[in-house]
């Protein structure tokens, strides 16, 4: 049994009722956050920062899916944000902007793309399975980089956000901060279900055993796959969220170190609680949004120039955080929280 | 035509494997030996490069620069794993990938931190400069063929030091089976060191090698530690052997298909077509042929556990 099997999810714990005003209070902020942003002075600054964050708590939060109930560590998560991105960017270059064509096409090509490579990686174990996602992950960025037709390695922008039957819902900020949190609260009832059914349970239990649920009557294959696509499909729909809110889709989105960033989301948040994975999402994302803000108060007594390098080799100091974290912080903020309880 | 440029690329594909399996020779004794993820090896191949441009810029002689370059990169891959991965091998898989991501963000901020962002360049070193026929009417750079022989050096060396030295056997019983050849009172902490060190070095050696022909850059490892890690996966983890034969796969795969798949493709597509596709199939080839291998063999070709 691997040390990530061992890692309860704190759902199923015993200090369930206490955690659980966890989700109700992030849910909370967020729906606060516009209300705070409209004083803060910097209201598109802070509503598109925080849009980010909810965007890539559901990517996070897919992944956490399979790594926290499944023990699948994916390294090519990143690639279902590319096609949610590219299947709204292509469309939207062939004239279909709407996003009730966009979205189920996106979801469709991650199901897919999800059933191909799952089939494949999952009849491997640990750390191939580690490589094999990683190697499609790299085939898909390859392949972006290459369409010439769409951008090619710069990208392309585009003309505008999607629109919904027709009509310009998404073309403010406040609209698409409003329609990500229903999807991150939409994505995150859905996943709590999967988790709490029967076959969440069956999922579970193969991280734990896979022997033992085959002898019971199981194929822990057939589920990892069923859970594989539907957290490819979940990191879809972050991706074309993704792709409205920035309004740009390039192959940065999927490359290998963008699917380091989203495991260490969920590592940072705890593995295995969902709303932990979120919790990592915004603290990964505010982290490296406000470090280089933190080096500059923190370098105060040093001379301008000195201050300024600090500032601006601010990831000299974010990867030996990084490093701290998984060597000292185990079992991520949600762990932290839940120490404190006990 | 076809043929002399097809040795051309056959060449190039051979050069580009040797490098790989300099790399993917010390990232599967690491991965097979100690069942430990480092993403931070392609770093130690950035800071063989940047380590080789800084010593020639200051003695003027890349011969020179190379033999102080291999002792510093020994001494760089050491203090790492002195200072972060020793207390990373009992972590399992996933905390092992974070913290060694940790380690490639602060190089890669680091070398920008002491030599710039800008790339540096590395004169091709004046004895080994220029061209030479090697068939008719077909020139060849010298520096190249260099690197060839300096890798084939490297892999037969490599190759008598596993198979015929007495650390070399408790590297290959540490790759079957690492608990029981502690339990048989081998020092394996030791054995560790020197399999880490060693591999940072050969990282280290390889970044030196093509610093002349490549700009040396900040991220220059990234990719090419994927690329390592790939044929480590083909050759089956822990084995010399596999990593050797799928690094040349590997890089004749890659340097080959580049050329030829536009052409091939032509056969069967309208020339437009057919060189877009071309463009876009030939950087995936060698994930597909990974795919395929993993397919069949899921442990790859030479596994070294049983």
């Amino acid at each position: 049994m691997s040390p990530i099997a061992e890692t309860r999810p704190v759902a199923i714990t015993g200090q369930r009722r206490r955690v659980e005003w966890l989700p109700v209070i992030l849910f909370g902020a967020f729906v606060l956050a516009p209300v705070f942003a409209a004083f803060s002075g910097a209201e598109g600054y802070v509503l598109s920062l925080l849009t980010r964050v909810m965007i890539f708590g559901i990517a996070a939060m897919s992944l956490d899916l399979i790594l926290g109930y499944g023990a699948l560590v994916s390294f090519g998560h990143a690639a279902f944000l590319g096609i949610g991105g590219y299947a709204v960017g292509i469309l939207a270059a062939h004239g279909v902007e709407d996003a009730l064509v966009q979205v189920p096409v996106a979801l469709a090509a991650s199901a897919l793309f999800g059933l191909v490579t799952g089939a494949i990686s999952l009849r491997t174990k640990g750390v191939y399975f580690i490589m094999i996602t990683l190697a499609f992950g790299q085939m898909l960025y390859f392949l972006a980089t290459s369409l010439a037709s769409y951008g090619g390695d710069d990208g392309m922008t585009l003309a505008a956000r999607s629109l919904v039957a027709g009509l310009p819902l998404l073309k403010g900020d406040f609209a698409l901060y409003w329609v990500c949190f229903v999807c991150l609260l939409g994505t995150y009832v859905l996943a709590r279900s999967i988790v709490a059914s029967r076959f969440g349970r069956v999922l579970r239990g193969s991280r734990e055993n896979a022997t033992r649920m085959e002898a019971i009557g199981f194929h822990p294959f057939r589920y990892q796959l069923v859970a594989y696509m539907i957290s490819g499909m979940m990191a879809g729909l972050a991706g074309c969220l993704l792709a409205n809110q920035a309004e740009f889709i390039s192959p940065a989105f999927m490359t290998w170190q963008r699917s380091g960033e989203l495991i260490f989301m969920v590592v940072l948040g705890g593995l295995g609680s969902l709303h932990g994975a979120v919790l990592g999402a915004a603290a990964f994302l505010l982290l490296e949004e406000f470090l280089p803000e933190i080096l500059h108060m923190l370098g105060f007594m040093l001379s301008t120039d000195m201050q300024a390098r600090l500032v601006e080799n601010w990831k000299m100091v974010f990867g030996p955080l990084l490093i701290l974290i998984v060597l000292f912080a185990r079992g991520g903020i949600m762990g932290m929280l839940g120490g404190r309880h006990e | 035509m076809t043929a002399t440029l097809f040795l051309v690329q056959a060449l190039n594909g051979l050069q580009f494997g040797l490098i790989l399996f300099l790399i993917a020779a010390g990232l599967t004794l690491v991965f097979g030996v100690m069942d430990f993820i480092n993403l931070a090896h392609g770093v130690q191949y950035m800071v063989g490069a940047y380590l080789a441009a800084a010593f020639t810029a200051w003695t003027g002689n890349f011969g020179l620069a190379l033999l102080l370059a291999l002792p510093s990169a020994l001494a760089f891959g050491l203090l790492l794993e002195v200072l972060i991965f020793r207390h990373l091998y009992d972590r399992d898989h996933l905390d092992q990938v974070l913290a060694t991501f940790g380690v490639i963000l602060f190089l890669n901020q680091g070398v920008k931190f002491v030599w710039g962002a800008a790339p540096l360049n590395v004169p091709v070193p004046e004895i080994l400069s220029g061209s030479i026929e090697i068939a008719d009417g077909l020139l060849y750079p010298v520096y190249r063929l260099a690197i060839i022989a300096a890798g084939l050096a490297v892999a037969a060396l490599l190759y008598g030091l596993v198979s015929h030295t007495r650390v070399g056997m408790l590297v290959r019983a540490g790759a079957s089976n690492a608990p029981m050849v502690a339990a048989l009172g081998v020092n394996i902490k030791r054995l560790f060191m020197i399999v880490f060190g060693f591999g940072a070095m050969l990282a280290g050696f390889a970044g030196a090698m093509v610093a002349p022909i490549l700009s040396v850059e900040p991220g220059m490892g990234d990719n090419i530690l994927i690329l390592a890690f790939v044929v480590i996966v083909i050759g089956g983890i822990g084995s010399i052997r596999g990593a050797f034969l799928a690094a040349i796969l590997v890089g004749l795969v890659d340097t080959v298909g580049r050329s030829f798949a536009p052409n091939l493709l032509r056969l069967v597509l309208d020339p437009a077509n057919a060189s877009q596709t071309g463009r876009a199939i030939a950087p995936m080839l060698i994930y597909i042929f990974m795919a395929a291998i993993l397919f069949f063999r899921p442990a790859g070709l030479f596994p070294a556990k049983r």
